[in-house]
């Protein structure tokens, strides 16, 4: 063994170092951690703003708080039936995958359906893009654009899931298959998380 | 090929993520001051967060070094919010003029 192989010997060429399961997986978590990153610029920038602005009304006064406490326990489910979809596939539960799955896609669906409600009332009440009646004009502008990008990446999760769910109730969907199910969970669980700390920065803070 | 690690309990962590939203929602109803709600709401919100990425995201059982990338962006907006002090420290500003009062006539 010539002494550059020796020194090369942990990790076989062909297999990512940090997650020997797929480059998949590694590329995944690049893209959370870029995505992160256009999340953290906009809650940094909301919180610039508002510190900036003396007429900033308090949000869980003019945001609804039980709908979006809701929303937020929904999402939750929707992870925990996601990695008990990741779980049947694992040990090559056909059935607990078609319907952890279904249940999570329903998740998604039904939290978009809520977010629509709740920005149809806001708007008839006068809060848009470029208009707020309770005062900083910013603060309707903020509010749109953070939870949009937010819904418009649980536009693409439930997009995303649905293709591996007609995949699955087709019965194409084998234990081989388990690692594109962890690498769509590691997305789902990120819209988790960003809406987690979008809730407490937006709505109770 | 997948992770070969110990299933964590998801429905223990379900429960973990159910309390704290539960205690976050209570918390801005609490007589407190505010420094001490909004210190309370990002602890409980840090702390779910980390709950997801720790065993949703099975970051708990990946290599450390994934776990490096994972924290970056935190990082880099920690500083984000440092390098904007500056602009922070102005006089708050209102969005919309206040009524003017009407003018006297002489």
């Amino acid at each position: 063994m010539s002494q550059v192989a020796a020194l090369h010997t942990a990790v076989d060429p062909a297999e990512s170092p940090l997650t020997p399961e797929s480059w998949g997986k590694l590329g995944m978590w690049m893209f959370l951690a870029g995505d992160a990153m256009s999340f953290g610029a906009l809650l940094a920038g909301y919180g610039a703003l508002r510190y900036g602005s003396a007429d900033w009304p308090l949000p869980s006064k003019v945001l609804g708080v039980g709908l979006t406490a809701f929303m937020t326990f929904l999402l939750i489910c929707s992870s925990v039936t996601m990695v008990l979809a990741l779980a049947a596939i694992q040990r090559g539960d056909q059935r607990g995958l078609r319907n952890f799955l279904s249940l999570t896609v329903l998740g998604g669906v039904m939290f978009l359906g809520m977010q629509a409600y709740e920005w149809t009332h806001l708007i008839h009440d006068g809060l848009t893009l470029t208009g707020n009646p309770f005062g900083a004009t910013l603060f309707g502008t903020t509010f749109f654009i953070i939870t949009g990008f937010h819904g418009a990446h649980v536009t693409g999760g439930v997009i995303y899931l649905s293709c591996y769910l007609i995949q699955a109730l087709r019965g194409r969907l084998g234990q081989g298959s388990a690692n594109s199910i962890e690498i769509a969970a590691l997305y789902w669980h990120f819209v988790d998380l960003v809406w987690i700390l979008v809730f407490t920065f937006v709505y109770l803070l | 090929m997948t992770s070969a690690h110990k299933q964590p309990n998801y429905i223990g962590v379900f429960w973990w993520l159910l309390a704290l939203t539960i205690l976050e929602v209570g918390v801005i109803f609490m007589p407190m001051a505010r420094l001490l709600i909004a210190i309370l709401l990002v602890g409980m919100a840090m702390s779910k967060a980390a709950l997801v990425a720790m065993y949703f995201m099975h970051l708990k059982f990946e290599r450390r070094t994934l776990g490096l990338i994972a924290i970056i962006p935190l990082v880099l907006c920690v500083l984000l919010v440092f390098a904007l002090l500056p602009d922070l420290s102005a006089t708050p500003h209102r969005s919309t003029e206040p009524p003017q009062a009407p003018a006297t006539s002489h």
